[in-house]
């Protein structure tokens, strides 16, 4: 096989499981986080204010790992440094 | 399709190269610059308000009480550092809803010197709240092994926020370009009202992580004394 043909493969197979598995984590994440706010929500009204900004930053964190992820993705995908090595 | 507007030269001489970021950026500076000083050339006091000063009231007011309940401190020293970083972020993603105009933020370019900006204001204000000393003990807590740990902790959150806006934006940007191709009627115009809440979100939580670092490293000072004072209370 080509090499080149060898690194498209292998960059989209490995694109797709990038993104598959980097919002897996994230997801279960999130949701832990928003279930629990919404319990100290419900439990302590006046205190919304404090946990929304708070749970706003947290999920921002948190999101953030899928973030990276998808930038990997893209990067292999539409800025493959491999590929346009030895297409150049 | 680009994920990065760094690469749209519109104009090149030699080696000053315009491209697509640096000419967005200038167009969202001079809107907000322009827009402030039509604003604040004639205030009132009394009667009734313009809108547009009611507006920036609202803004300012809304940036120092949230300022102030993160740091539970004076917000004067830190309003105009992270109200600009608020502002520009907000309205260069607000402005990607318009036809044409490539969101600066967008460009990792811009996002990595926004977040170069937070690296350098750090320390900046921390020294100027505590002094040198103090501020360079504040790397050696718990322990004096935990300086490397410190510090690989301080440059990675800075890549951590550049990374995290430049991938908001330039998704929602990349999904909107899917979408076009694919089911380009009604789709694309929820995408980019999605896009316009991320946005706004991505904006707060970058000055409002801004604030959190500023305020961690101006705050040592008083948590070291309370523990100095608990653990003398103990003995």
């Amino acid at each position: 096989m080509e090499s080149l043909e060898l690194i498209g493969i292998v960059s989209i197979v490995t694109a797709g499981f990038t993104i598959a598995i980097g919002s897996l984590g994230p997801a279960l994440g999130q949701g832990r986080a928003v279930s629990q706010a919404l319990n100290s929500i419900a439990q302590q009204p006046d205190e919304a204010n404090t946990i929304t900004r708070t749970l706003f930053v947290g999920l921002a964190m948190i999101e953030s790992t899928a973030i990276y992820c998808f930038v990997v993705t893209m990067i292999l995908i539409f800025a493959n440094p491999f590929w346009n090595y030895l297409i150049g | 399709m680009t994920i990065n507007p760094d690469e749209i030269i519109l104009l090149q001489r030699g080696w000053f190269v315009i491209n697509a970021t640096i000419l967005f950026t200038w167009l969202v500076m001079l809107l907000l610059t322009l827009g402030s000083w039509l604003v604040t050339r004639n205030l009132m006091s009394e009667g009734t308000l313009s809108r547009w000063q009611n507006l920036l009231e609202v803004l300012v007011d809304g940036i120092r009480e949230q300022i102030r309940e993160v740091s539970r401190q004076d917000p004067g020293p830190y309003l105009p550092f992270v109200g600009t970083l608020f502002i520009f972020i907000a309205f260069s993603n607000i402005m990607g809803i318009v036809p044409g105009f490539i969101t600066p933020t967008s460009s990792l370019s811009t996002t990595a010197a926004l977040a170069i900006c937070v690296f350098i204001a750090v320390p900046v204000f921390g020294i100027a709240r505590q002094g040198l000393l103090t501020y360079l003990r504040q790397y050696l807590e718990p322990s004096f092994f935990m300086l490397p740990f410190n510090v690989i902790g301080e440059l990675s959150r800075t890549m951590a926020l550049a990374v995290r806006l430049y991938g908001n934006m330039m998704s929602g940007a990349v999904i909107v370009a899917i979408l076009l191709t694919i089911a380009p009627l009604v789709f694309p115009v929820v995408m980019q009202a999605l896009g316009l809440l991320t946005g706004l979100i991505q904006a707060y939580i970058f000055a409002i992580l801004a604030m959190v670092y500023i305020a961690s490293a101006s705050q040592a000072q008083r948590q070291l004394e309370a523990r100095r004072r608990e653990s003398k209370w103990k003995a």
